[in-house]
């Protein structure tokens, strides 16, 4: 058995010496930490970054004369595992079919995206949209001009220039 | 006469004033420099890079209810606190911010008093100050308030020794006990070259007089839950909180003025370096307190009285060696 073995009780005297240079690495790294920038993301004035495939509020996409990809076909409303999409089909004579009510409860949506996997026709997607704040619950029924542009409903806050100041 | 009286006035309220500012300023530089040391961003929102931040808290503590528990000792109750806070500020008297300067022919001493015996009383009142924790803890009627008093007393009966010893030091390297005179004995070289062990031990120690982080025995939130403080609301909590800063401030001051110099340095006015090198000693109190955790009891104790006191003593024999040979 060697003397490095033994786990003495008691160190020696002279092994004291080698708690000093952890502390002084220790000092190293906060003042690292300190210079460096923080990660902090000021939420409401910054926001995050979320990438492509980000499940946010939905958009019902258009064609270029402005009419909805949607074809009432009910695979969205049929897959649906929280029951969230509420659609009813319109058909004219001349053999379009489009939907006459199509709205989405963003209260009971859990964001899954088997709508946007499901619709054949590509007319459901989820946009990056993470943080659409309402009042009532009425205000969360999305209607079918609601579902246009979800763009427009992201939470926007600045600080005004007194509130930078005064806070 | 009368004019001695005036300016010894105008001295009093600019030392008082601009010092508090410090002090109060000192919480935010706290908060600010923890925050960045763990990646946030400290409080930011009140005022610009939250520069009123020390003003909306003492708007909070001032609004407070102040409640008084039914089983505290009233009279040291309210005592605790003055105490406290009243220490630090009459050390302010005795800190040599600059040397004497001419305005309007007068000569004018930077400092508001200069007894002989400057040190000592700065060490009698450090101990003093103890008594606002020791007091307010076991006059609140409270067993974390008095087991924070408890541990107040003896962190301040041992750490005053190493403390003194590590003062003997520098008063035997000047040659005198005045404040004023041992930074004049520091013009050449610093006291930190001479004896840079009674440098570390005046640190360590004085870290556990502060009650700082490392050595937070008083107040230690883990197990006492804030201490000798706990029953304290209000405008006495901001007391002892307010004294606790200005604490750490003297302690800059006092580091800078025994070990670093004073105010003597090149180029710039010695008031000047009085403050960069006391807010480095500050930034030094805050920057270790977000690195080291916190100690056992008996460790802190172990640590005085098996290690930091007997260095003391050998230091002090060897100083007195090493000068009685050259």
């Amino acid at each position: 058995m060697n003397e490095k073995d033994i786990l003495r009780a008691r160190e020696k005297w002279s092994g004291k010496i080698k708690y000093v240079s952890p502390l002084l690495k220790g000092l190293q790294y906060t003042f690292g930490n300190f210079l460096s920038k923080h990660k902090t993301i000021q939420y409401p004035e910054q926001k995050r970054h979320v990438s492509k495939r980000w499940r946010g509020l939905h958009q019902l996409h258009r064609d270029e004369n402005g009419k909805l990809l949607c074809v009432a076909c009910g695979l969205c409303a049929a897959v649906c595992p929280a029951r969230a999409i509420t659609l009813t089909p319109y058909e004219p004579e001349n053999g379009e079919r489009y939907p006459a009510e199509f709205v989405i409860d963003e209260l009971r949506c859990i964001f899954c995206g088997y709508c946007q996997e499901v619709c054949p026709r590509g007319a459901i997607s989820l946009s990056q949209v993470y943080d659409y704040v309402d009042s009532t619950r009425e205000d969360f029924q999305f209607s079918i001009e609601k579902l246009h542009d979800p763009e427009q409903y992201r939470f926007q806050y600045q600080r005004s220039l007194t509130q930078k100041i005064l806070g | 006469m009368l004019e001695l009286m005036v300016i010894t006035m105008i001295k009093t309220v600019i030392v008082l004033t601009v010092c508090m500012l410090v002090v109060t300023y000192l919480t935010l530089a706290e908060r600010k420099i923890l925050g960045f040391i763990q990646l946030r961003h400290g409080p930011n929102r009140v005022g610009y890079w939250g520069l009123l931040q020390p003003f909306a808290d003492g708007i909070k503590l001032l609004l407070k209810e102040e409640f008084v528990p039914l089983n505290a000792q009233r009279p040291i109750f309210y005592i605790a606190p003055i105490i406290s806070i009243a220490c630090p500020m009459v050390m302010l008297a005795l800190i040599p911010f600059g040397d004497s300067i001419t305005i309007l022919g007068r000569e004018i001493t930077l400092y508001l008093a200069n007894p002989d015996v400057g040190i000592l009383i700065i060490l009698g009142l450090g101990t003093l100050g103890a008594y606002g924790c020791v007091l307010g803890g076991w006059s609140s009627g409270n067993k974390y308030g008095y087991t924070g008093g408890l541990r107040g007393a003896a962190i301040i009966i041992s750490y005053e020794l190493s403390m003194a010893f590590a003062v003997i030091c520098v008063v035997m390297i000047a040659g005198s006990l005045s404040l004023v005179d041992i930074v004049h004995a520091q013009a050449g070289l610093w006291n930190i070259v001479y004896a840079p062990v009674a440098f570390i031990i005046f640190i360590i120690s004085g870290l556990a007089e502060l009650n700082r982080t490392p050595f937070d025995m008083p107040e230690a939130e883990a197990e006492l839950c804030c201490g000798y403080n706990v029953e304290y609301s209000s405008m006495k909590f901001a007391l002892f909180f307010f004294g606790e800063y200005t604490h750490l401030f003297i302690f800059g001051c006092l580091v800078t003025t025994l070990f670093l110099g004073g105010w003597h340095g090149p180029f710039l006015p010695g008031v000047v370096w009085f403050f960069i090198k006391t807010l480095l000693v500050v930034f030094f109190c805050i920057w270790q307190r977000a690195t080291f955790p916190r100690l056992r009891y008996d460790q802190v104790m172990k640590l005085e009285w098996k290690f930091l006191m007997p260095l003391a003593i050998v230091n002090i024999l060897v100083t007195a060696l090493v000068m009685a040979v050259y």
